[in-house]
């Protein structure tokens, strides 16, 4: 601020200074440094080039092979159905916790002290087995008759199983992702939805949540692309994903090393797709927070704008606001 | 004085330990404005939230319109209210807020028709077009689509009472609505306040503005530390104040 007012001075004495034509400082450090960097890199990108082990030509025969591209239809079923479980559970805890009954918010805390507590590959293979504990599930009135029996064994499948252990365990992250949201909402928009005749679901879902997406949407990308990757667990119980396909078809060709670089360009693939979706969701719920909506990167291709543009206006508008605070608007 | 609108009756309210209200017994004529005046933490913004029930009252009673606040009597017995019951009474009582809560994501016209489209299932149409009427009225046609961070303090007001207005309110709640404007924006605000007083809006204001409060209210209230030091017309309260605390505090705001 001090600095601002100083420059304000500057530019209110009489003759205005011309253009600044400065002798830039040398950085010897950086031009080091980036020498250091650029040789590594150029060592590195020559080894995996040349070095043979790498079988790039097995690469590109795997890279489309219908066995792994199944894999990747799998992996992404499993990220979105345990993912929308993850959210839906997600917001469900985040609500019980907040609610004034404590029986109620200490459940959600139970839930999610249990299935933070564990690790998802003890779940994943808990799940799994879940027919040695209740050979069957029945559906009915507590310690009443039964309506539905239905056999575990069948039931619970090994997809079943993943989905059940992953969606349930990142429930209990997602709720704390939520509450945070929630509770990052200002009270007074809760008052004012309260004030104009709002019921607690309306102005939950109305007001608070999607003013909550701002703060959830940043950590719930990453929860998603942590998951993602997490499914690679399930190849524990013989789900055929895509890191598990790799594993069947390298036990076989002994393929091990071109395989898992398949593997990994394509969780690349997926992870780099996911982080642009995230980009463009938190851009949808920033609306009307900041003053400028920020331009997509495709806009600003279009555009050819320079944000250096943008920058230098709003340093002038700084500047003029400081003026008028000393109230010296008449020098322009 | 025609039928009161708001009604209160030895209205006690404690936050734990501390008493905020100790006893306040008012009454808020239909098509009058009433101000509510006093130092900071006198109990006046409580009153105020206590009216449309954000706050519940620890003892008295409330009326708004004839309708007890929170509660149904049946006989010597108090129900308290479902939250749908209070939702509809609290959907009679407009307020608006010192920092404006305008909903950030949403623009100055959605703001407006949130509760009508939601709490009065008003046709979406119909609510655009007389949100549109209501954001006319506080001067702001200009700016109806708008998300409220680029709107100055003044013009977010504003639509906070058009977003008040736009319910169709028996009666209107201001809780120093002035209190966070800048200097040079603060009697934009007054202004539709004064024209609504005109109108004959009931009107419930809590005020520092002490031209306001000589100008259009039909009563002054004078409230220190959680009771009502002395009441009457402006002109009586305000010029010729009979209580010692009253002019000391009249004392110490008309001295700027």
């Amino acid at each position: 601020m001090a600095r601002q007012a100083d420059a304000t001075d500057e530019i209110a004495a009489a003759e205005p200074p011309g253009e600044i034509q400065a002798v830039p400082v040398r950085h010897p450090g950086r031009w080091i440094a980036a020498a250091i960097v650029a040789v590594l890199a150029v060592s590195i990108a020559n080894s995996v080039i040349t070095n043979p082990n790498f079988q790039w030509g097995v690469v590109g025969d795997f890279l489309f092979d219908h066995r792994i591209l199944h894999g990747v239809v799998v992996t992404l079923e499993l990220t979105v159905i345990a993912m929308a479980i993850g959210i839906a559970g997600g917001i469900i805890l985040a609500v019980m916790r907040l609610s004034p009954n404590p029986l109620v918010s200490g459940a959600s805390q139970f839930y999610i002290w249990f299935f933070r507590g564990t690790p998802v590959l003890v779940q994943i293979v808990f799940w799994f087995y879940i027919a040695a504990l209740y050979p069957s599930i029945d559906l009915g009135i507590p310690f009443g008759p039964s309506f539905i029996h239905l056999d575990a064994n069948s039931l619970i499948t090994a997809f079943v199983a993943a989905i059940l252990a992953l969606g349930l365990n990142e429930a209990a992250y997602m709720s704390e992702i939520v509450r945070a949201g929630i509770i990052s909402v200002d009270e007074g928009q809760t008052d004012a939805a309260h004030a104009l005749g709002m019921t607690r679901l309306q102005t939950m879902r109305r007001i608070v949540l999607p003013q909550a997406m701002r703060v959830i949407i940043p950590p719930t990308g990453n929860e998603t692309i942590s998951m993602l990757k997490t499914t690679s667990l399930v190849a524990f119980i013989a789900l055929a994903e895509l890191f598990y396909t790799a594993q069947l078809i390298y036990a076989v060709n002994y393929k091990t090393i071109p395989l898992l670089i398949v593997v990994s360009l394509w969780y690349l693939f997926m992870t780099s797709i996911l982080s642009v979706g995230q980009y463009y969701i938190e851009r949808y719920y920033g609306r009307g927070r900041s003053r400028t909506v920020s331009l997509t990167p495709w806009q600003r291709i279009r555009q050819g704008l320079l944000p250096r543009h943008v920058e230098r206006e709003e340093i002038d508008e700084t500047i003029d606001q400081a003026r008028m605070r000393r109230g010296g608007g008449e020098h322009r | 004085m025609s039928e009161p609108m708001v009604k209160a009756e030895g209205v006690r309210k404690r936050f734990g330990r501390l008493e905020v209200l100790k006893g306040i017994s008012l009454e808020a004529g239909t098509g009058e404005v009433t101000c509510l005046l006093g130092p900071s933490g006198s109990g006046k913004s409580t009153f105020l939230r206590c009216i449309n029930h954000l706050e519940n009252i620890n003892a008295g009673r409330l009326w708004v319109d004839g309708n007890l606040v929170g509660y149904r009597q049946a006989g010597n017995k108090l129900y308290e209210l479902r939250e749908a019951e209070i939702a509809r009474g609290r959907a009679q009582i407009g307020m608006v807020f010192q920092s404006f809560n305008l909903f950030p994501h949403k623009t100055a016209i959605e703001n407006v028709i949130e509760a009508p489209v939601q709490v009065k299932r008003m046709n979406k149409n119909e609510a655009i077009g007389r949100g549109r009427e209501q954001l006319g009225r506080v001067g702001l046609d200009d700016k109806v689509d708008e998300y409220p961070a680029r709107l100055s303090g003044g013009q977010q007001q504003r639509v906070a009472i058009a977003r008040a207005l736009a319910m169709d309110p028996k009666v209107m709640l201001f809780d120093e609505v002035t209190s966070a404007l800048d200097p040079e924006l603060v009697q934009e605000v007054l202004d539709v306040m004064r024209e609504l007083a005109g109108e004959g809006m009931t009107m419930v204001v809590v005020t520092h503005e002490m031209g306001f409060a000589r100008d259009v209210a039909d009563e002054v209230v004078l409230m220190d530390d959680g009771v009502i030091v002395e009441q009457g017309p402006p002109a009586e309260v305000l010029d010729n104040p009979r209580e010692e605390r009253t002019k000391r505090f009249l004392g110490l705001v008309l001295e700027h």
